[in-house]
């Protein structure tokens, strides 16, 4: 397969000269920053240049609202395609695969027609323009993705393949009808100038009961060719014309074709329409001259028309491999040497020529946004029509268009959400695609970051949660939203930043004696697990709603457990001995001897820990804290043993 | 492409950076006028600066964006010879209202004793490290261990390359196949025949990185080197702006076992080579996917180069001047240059075979 040598589109960049400074860029998750600027940078001058950065962007259709639908509404179509039953065989999955491109084509001409409106409603003469140059982007898709589907999913044979063909053009070529409602409306149809381009036009199109129709206008009128008339309305009446349904087989249709067409000749022999050059030039067409058809050029339009009107009258039984070289010495002789084949008529040359990865080429050229060509491509693939190449990026073509196409999307603000699926449906490169975009996905709102999050979730995407997570906890700790930052951590089981988290609490309580966000750290549960610290918050927060609720000596065995289990670090410990001191004030003896014991031990443990250094720079707070505590507990310790050593009762 | 935006940048001299963030949704620029600047993008698409300050005593030559998992952190590097790391500070409420931040310096990194050329922050999997390199040939890897307190960044590796470093790049790849690579490019212009682009990779037994290979076939000044993402390929690709656009593909080949263990050898190829800029290359950097790289050069233009699915590499776009002098009416203006000229011939045939082809 050949390389195609196109020149490389060119953007230009207002206010800046290419001819006296450079260029730089940066690149971005979904577009491109373009600046001027000077290399060597050493030798830079100060010079009067453009002050702009620019931002330049590649898929544009991307932002238009019009095409959303176009894409969400095939996205549907597609993720319905990949989950359909392989396991139907034969004719019934060609019927679905028949309807799935039929249903692309209906996308495709409904986006046409809400376009269609905008363009005629619309005022700004520009926007005007750009819709009108949209609808007829479109319209050459659906008229190449038609021809596509009636060669290569349809896969017609003999026969049907022309009547299919015959549709096609009827569909897509001509404004014959308006034309034909001018000439009807009118008080003499058969004197209207354009009374004949209409009969042509019909006859052209194989539309013989709409031409017999005309035909008859001029039977009435027109008393003197009324005989003419009648033969000529009868051969087209007799004109065999093979119907899907039809149980003739393809020779009787043949044989049948012959002597029509013998017949045709003689009546153009005897000269029996000499006297009207209008009827004479119908039968002519009726017997396939070539010349005759072509005089009429200006009402087919188009090569095909021209292509499909000689096969109708000259070899109706035409087959698929035989298409090709009637399509090329239809182009040829249609323009005549004169003009030069265009894009459009490139893909559909490679299309009747059954060239599919030529049409695929030419389409991704042609157009400007790869979902014609990603969808189609997909649409062929299941179809098995498509060989595998091993390739660099993306496993075969399909999948390099598919990538390309939702790497598109993600740029746009809730169209990646599409892109998700179809990555989903990459088996080679997608999920690492996937990943590359899914965590450049900016997180504006909580509600963005979980659904980015769930997506990641469902697809065990570890590592893109973690990271999510990660981002959004310290966005919350650098805004002081502490409860935020540790449910993420949590949710990322990140351990050493909920321990951050966690003292951070800590020292907020400390600073202010209270606790914020306490309906997170109450509600922790299981969670609390996840780092030593956490679990001390918690189990801190558990014992202050003991004492808040009066549970004492709850309240108090926590609290030592929380010393001696080694769950408190070290350093609360002062504040967790001053959290006693309430309880050990109380009239009631809480703390038990045993347990006073074992304070009066994590006391003395901590202030043995101390270097000599370090005693000598306690200050007085911090000495008399000690000397408070030492006397709470040797109090407490009397009265407990008192306490315990007193029978109950008698 | 096309032209969305145009956002009046207000640096008093020669922009020499600008960089997004890692969401696309700020950006920083810096310039020989000693500033940073940083702008954030509003919900409707706007661009407004945030925060304008000085950052160094001569000019400031690169930018660049840590991972937001370790907050909103920048780093810039300056003909003072200095590197510095900003933090964004949570500004007071009324500062919010105006849409102001301010950034606070964390750190000056003040070991080179010539201009520091670039500033290149680690893949994320390293921690927060980043590295610098000097017109006096040396590579430094710092790394800051306690990523809330930014204030204490430790000289890890200290690489000597023996030629003006000019650029640095790190493998972004975060697989446990691949140990932390950086490649180095030097725009020595002394005629000499040293290779001008040399690749480190760290060796966990010495803990220290080594020198892995050298591309002996980059002689010319290189202004501009760029590792591409990983797609989970086994083999890198680095690009490397020198006279040339050159992409090169790295295969590991073993792990050869010296005296100094498990260096890994390569196998190096190049997979495509463009002139069209005409003289120098100066910036070469890759896509988030890694499949478009663009690269800017004498000519004044900047090109896109991407492959097929044939694996051929060819030009797919140029941004060039149109050099006419812009109104600086709006600071956000509307572009739209062009819907591309493929896009019009195909409207162009269809229109065309509609409305019947003119005979001449």
């Amino acid at each position: 397969m050949d390389e195609l040598d196109v020149e490389p589109p060119l953007t230009l960049i207002p206010g800046v000269d290419s001819n006296r400074k450079q260029m730089c860029f940066a690149w971005g998750p979904g577009e491109m920053l373009v600046y001027e600027t000077l290399f060597p940078k050493e030798c830079a001058e100060k010079r009067p240049g453009c002050p702009n950065i620019f931002i330049v962007r590649k898929d544009q259709d991307v932002y238009s609202q019009t095409l959303r639908k176009l894409f969400n509404e095939s996205h549907g179509i597609f993720v319905g395609l990949q989950r359909s039953e392989e396991e139907l065989a034969g004719k019934s999955r060609k019927a679905q695969l028949v309807r799935v491109s039929k249903n692309y084509r209906s996308v495709i001409r409904a986006c046409m027609e809400e376009m269609h409106q905008l363009a005629i409603s619309t005022r700004d003469p520009e926007l005007q323009c750009q819709h009108s140059t949209q609808v007829s982007i479109l319209s050459a898709m659906e008229l190449i993705w038609n021809l596509c589907e009636i060669l290569f999913v349809e896969v017609a044979p003999a026969g049907h393949l022309l009547l299919h063909l015959l549709d096609w053009v009827r569909l897509h070529v001509c404004e014959v009808d308006s034309m034909v409602r001018e000439v009807l409306s009118s008080e003499n149809p058969s004197k209207h100038k354009d009374f004949w381009n209409a009969v042509d036009s019909f006859v052209l199109q194989g539309r013989m009961d709409d031409a017999r129709h005309l035909l008859s206008k001029e039977a009435s009128a027109n008393p003197t060719s009324m005989g003419m008339c009648k033969i000529l309305d009868d051969l087209m009446k007799k004109m065999p014309i093979l119907s899907i349904g039809n149980t003739q087989t393809l020779t009787e249709m043949e044989l049948k074709w012959q002597h029509w067409h013998e017949e045709c000749q003689r009546y153009l022999q005897d000269g029996t329409f000499a006297s009207n050059f209008h009827m004479e030039s119908i039968c002519k067409i009726l017997l396939g001259d070539e010349n005759a058809i072509l005089e009429k050029k200006e009402l087919m339009t188009t090569w095909y028309h021209f292509l499909v009107t000689r096969l109708v009258y000259s070899h109706p039984t035409v087959k698929p491999v035989e298409l090709r070289f009637y399509a090329q010495s239809s182009l040829d002789l249609f323009l005549g040497g004169e003009s030069s084949p265009e894009p459009l008529d490139s893909i559909l040359m490679a299309a009747f020529e059954f060239e599919i990865h030529q049409v695929i080429k030419e389409c991704s050229i042609a157009l400007s946004n790869w979902w014609f060509v990603a969808h189609l491509t997909d649409l062929l693939d299941h179809c098995k029509l498509l060989q595998s190449h091993n390739l660099y990026f993306g496993s075969n073509m399909r999948e390099f268009l598919l990538l390309e196409y939702a790497s598109g999307l993600f740029s746009h603000h809730s169209l990646w959400q599409l892109g998700v699926d179809y990555f989903d449906h990459c088996p080679e490169y997608g999920k690492v695609y996937l990943e590359l975009h899914i965590e450049r996905i900016p997180l504006n709102t909580e509600q963005k970051a979980l659904k980015v999050l769930r997506i990641c979730e469902q697809r065990q995407m570890h590592e893109q949660v973690r990271s999510i997570c990660k981002i959004m906890a310290m966005k919350a700790v650098r805004n002081n939203r502490l409860g935020s930052a540790l449910s993420w951590s949590i949710r990322a089981k990140d351990a050493a930043f909920a321990t951050l988290i966690s003292d951070r609490f800590l020292k907020d309580y400390c600073e202010r004696g209270s606790f914020s966000d306490l309906d997170l750290i109450d509600n922790l549960g299981p969670s609390m697990l996840l780092s030593d610290r956490l679990t001390f918050l918690g189990k801190y927060r558990e014992f202050h709603r003991l004492y808040g609720e009066k549970w004492f000596s709850e309240a108090a065995k926590l609290l030592l457990m929380l010393m001696t289990a080694r769950i408190a670090p070290c350093s609360f410990w002062m504040t967790l001995l001053t959290d006693a001191l309430p309880l050990l004030e109380q009239k009631e003896v809480i703390f038990s001897a045993e347990q006073t014991y074992e304070l009066m031990r994590c006391l003395e443990d901590l202030t043995a820990g101390k270097t000599d250094n370090q005693k000598l720079q306690v200050d007085d707070v911090e000495t008399t804290k000690v000397e408070i505590l030492r006397l709470a507990l040797a109090r407490n310790l009397a009265r407990a043993i008192v306490k315990e050593g007193t029978l109950e009762g008698s | 492409m096309f032209v969305a935006r145009s956002i009046a940048a207000d640096h008093r001299d020669l922009i020499h950076d600008v960089s997004f963030d890692f969401h696309g949704r700020r950006m920083a620029t810096c310039s020989s006028d000693q500033s940073v600047k940083v702008w954030d993008k509003s919900e409707n698409g706007d661009w407004h600066c945030t925060a304008s300050w000085k950052t160094h005593s001569g000019s400031v030559w690169r930018v660049t964006w840590a991972h937001p998992e370790f907050g909103q952190v920048l780093a810039s590097c300056s003909f003072d010879r200095t590197a510095v790391v900003w933090e964004e500070i949570v500004g007071e409420s009324n500062d919010k209202l105006r849409g102001q931040s301010h950034w606070v310096k964390r750190t000056t990194l003040v070991d080179s004793r010539t201009s520091v050329t670039d500033v290149k922050f680690a893949p994320k999997h390293m921690g927060l490290m980043l590295a610098t390199c000097s017109a006096d040939g040396v590579v430094r890897i710092y790394e800051a261990p306690d990523v809330m307190n930014l204030s204490q960044w430790s000289l890890q590796h200290e690489i000597s390359c023996k030629l003006s470093c000019s650029c640095i790049s790190w493998n972004p790849s975060s697989s446990r196949a691949h140990s932390p690579m950086i490649a180095v490019g030097s725009d020595d212009n002394s005629p000499n025949i040293l290779a001008k682009v040399q690749i480190y990779e760290y060796n966990e037994n010495t803990r220290k990185y080594a020198k892995a290979e050298t591309l002996m076939t980059v002689t010319d000044p290189v202004h501009d080197i760029a590792f591409a993402p990983n797609l989970g390929r086994s083999f890198h690709i680095l690009a490397v702006a020198t006279k040339d656009v050159r992409i090169f593909t790295l295969k590991p080949v073993r792990k050869e076992l010296t005296s100094s263990g498990g260096l890994t050898k390569f196998e190096i190829q190049i997979v495509a080579q463009f002139d069209n800029h005409n003289s120098q290359v100066w910036r070469v950097s890759w896509n988030i996917t890694g499949t478009v790289l663009a690269s800017s050069g004498d000519d004044g233009c900047v090109r896109l180069w991407k492959a097929n699915y044939m694996d051929n590499w060819k030009c797919t776009g140029i941004l060039k001047g149109n050099g006419s002098p812009v109104n600086g009416s709006s600071q956000q203006g509307m572009f739209n240059a062009s819907l591309g000229s493929a896009n019009t011939s195909l409207q162009n045939s269809l229109n065309g075979s509609a409305a019947g082809r003119k005979q001449s």
